[in-house]
């Protein structure tokens, strides 16, 4: 398992590279936007990304809460954090890329609307985990993971409806996309998931060494012959 | 099966009579609140211009987060009563269902909001000659679904952050990201009522949608929330 | 064009700060396991 790691990280560090030269270099130019469309193959892949993370959260939350099972519960916050991570980018590169196609930072786009509720939603899942000071946290975080997962439809439609009402640029344009684009942002979908496989992997193991640390930090403090705790 | 239910809304309107009675009684939270209520209209009175055309098309926005700030102040002391008295631990081994402590708790929580709410409208509609050009009655369930979208939730959120440090913001930092599609929907139908421009209907099926949809799962997840704290 | 650059580069900058903490509290965990070897010797 503990040799797997490198090899696995060296292969997706040259899927990374591989990925990002055909971004810059190998896609063809976009007509009507020009070179910074290629923003595109960084933003749609961290926002299926991310999407794909909070879903695994919420199976993660739901499995929690009728199991119990604190494996489970590491892999919510797992991937509750690294998806936030993701959020991040799509949040950031979104505006980068709509500043100098439409002159505007920022646009009631579905889908970057949509990133930004979930963004909210989980920040603040990741806020009760660290603020919360009940012995039963993660089933709590695990309700409210529940909670953000049940209202990811509702957001989606209301946006949805509330364009139609109030129409808005889009980003990423609509309509269908040309074969050879659509194979660099799958290759750039892959490095991405790879990414982030090995980031939440690390994640996971810190997060269990943590536990026992504190664990054992804990069993300590109670057999130590020292302490008053008699 | 008919038994049980009976006993859930038994309890329910037990304590639920229980919290009108203490509040009447005291007053405390009460009297605060209103005159929270009208400072807050009034704060957005000078804030955004009455006479200004623009404020008029704003004017739902500006109700909804009126009301929003008003349903925060009176869901965070929702279970202050309950902590200090040390009610929840004889709730926890009573055989009572859980749901109907949450029941009790959440319609308390919706009737408290709905009067500050009846409260404040007047005021709007005085300082900012609100009329409703679309169907006014339409108004009456858009607030009261919205509402009830932020009072269930914030019930639920509220129990949620019983045991976090700096419960105060705990609770509108929960509530308010989960309650967007549903403020969504109660800005956009009450202006689109205010101003007569288009139809409602859809931001009230959601809303109503939202309802069922979170009333559900707080029903279904209090238990676990309760044994928690 | 600047904006792209800013975009790929902004990407990466947030992912290594993520990492970056990932890893300054694996440092900090490996302390407090040095600390715990040594007490229970």
């Amino acid at each position: 398992m503990k040799k797997v790691f490198p090899i696995f990280a060296v292969l997706t560090a040259g899927l990374l590279s591989y990925a990002l030269y055909q971004a810059l270099v190998a896609a063809p130019t976009e007509q009507t936007m020009g070179d910074v469309q290629r923003i595109f193959y960084y933003h749609v892949p961290s926002a299926w990304t991310a999407f794909l993370l909070f879903s695994i959260n919420f199976v993660a939350s739901v499995w929690y809460l009728i199991r119990r099972n604190t494996a489970a519960d590491i892999v919510a916050l797992v991937t509750a954090e690294v998806g936030v991570v993701f959020c991040t980018v799509v949040l950031v590169t979104g505006p980068l890329w709509a500043r100098p196609v439409w002159g505007i930072w920022w646009t009631w786009d579905i889908r970057l609307t949509s990133t930004l509720v979930l963004w909210l939603i989980y920040v603040s899942y990741l806020l009760l985990r660290r603020f919360s000071t009940s012995g039963q946290t993660p089933v709590l975080a695990a309700a409210l993971a529940v909670f953000g997962a049940l209202d990811v439809p509702l957001v989606y439609f209301s946006i949805w409806f509330f364009r139609t009402q109030h129409p808005q640029p889009v980003i990423g344009g609509g309509g269908s996309i040309d074969p050879r684009m659509l194979h660099v942002l799958l290759i750039n979908w892959l490095a991405f998931l790879c990414f982030a496989f090995l980031v939440c992997w690390s994640r996971y193991r810190l997060e269990r060494l943590q536990r026992d640390v504190e664990e054992t930090q804990a069993l300590e403090a109670l057999l130590d012959p020292r302490s008053s705790v008699r | 099966m008919s038994g049980e239910s009976r006993a859930v809304s038994g309890v329910t309107r037990a304590t639920l009579a229980k919290d009108i009675r203490l509040e009447w009684r005291s007053k405390d939270a009460i009297n605060s609140m209103l005159f929270f209520a009208l400072l807050v209209v009034v704060v957005f009175a000078f804030s955004f211009d009455p006479t200004a055309e623009e404020s008029r098309q704003i004017a739902g926005g500006l109700v909804w987060v009126a009301f929003l700030f008003a349903a925060v102040v009176a869901l965070n002391q929702t279970w202050a009563r309950e902590i200090r008295n040390q009610v929840l631990d004889a709730y926890r081994v009573s055989p009572a269902p859980p749901n109907s402590l949450f029941m009790a708790k959440a319609l308390g929580n919706f009737l408290f909001v709905a009067i500050l709410e009846c409260l404040m409208t007047p005021l709007f509609i005085v300082f900012y000659k609100l009329r409703a050009l679309g169907p006014g009655w339409q108004l009456v369930p858009v607030a009261a679904l919205g509402t009830w979208a932020l009072v269930v939730n914030g019930t639920f959120f509220a129990a949620m952050s019983l045991r976090t440090r700096s419960r105060e913001i705990m609770l509108p930092l929960l509530l308010f990201p989960i309650s967007i599609p549903a403020l969504l929907a109660m800005v956009e139908a009450t202006t689109i009522i205010l101003s007569g421009d288009g139809r409602a209907r859809f931001w009230i099926v959601l809303l109503a949608t939202y309802d069922v949809v979170f009333t559900t799962a707080s029903l279904a997840l209090f238990e676990k929330i309760l044994d928690a704290e | 064009m600047k904006f792209l650059y800013a975009a790929y580069a902004a990407t990466w900058l947030i992912h290594i700060t993520y990492l970056l903490t990932v890893a300054r509290r694996y440092a900090r965990l490996k302390r407090e396991i040095q600390d715990l070897k040594r007490d229970l010797r």
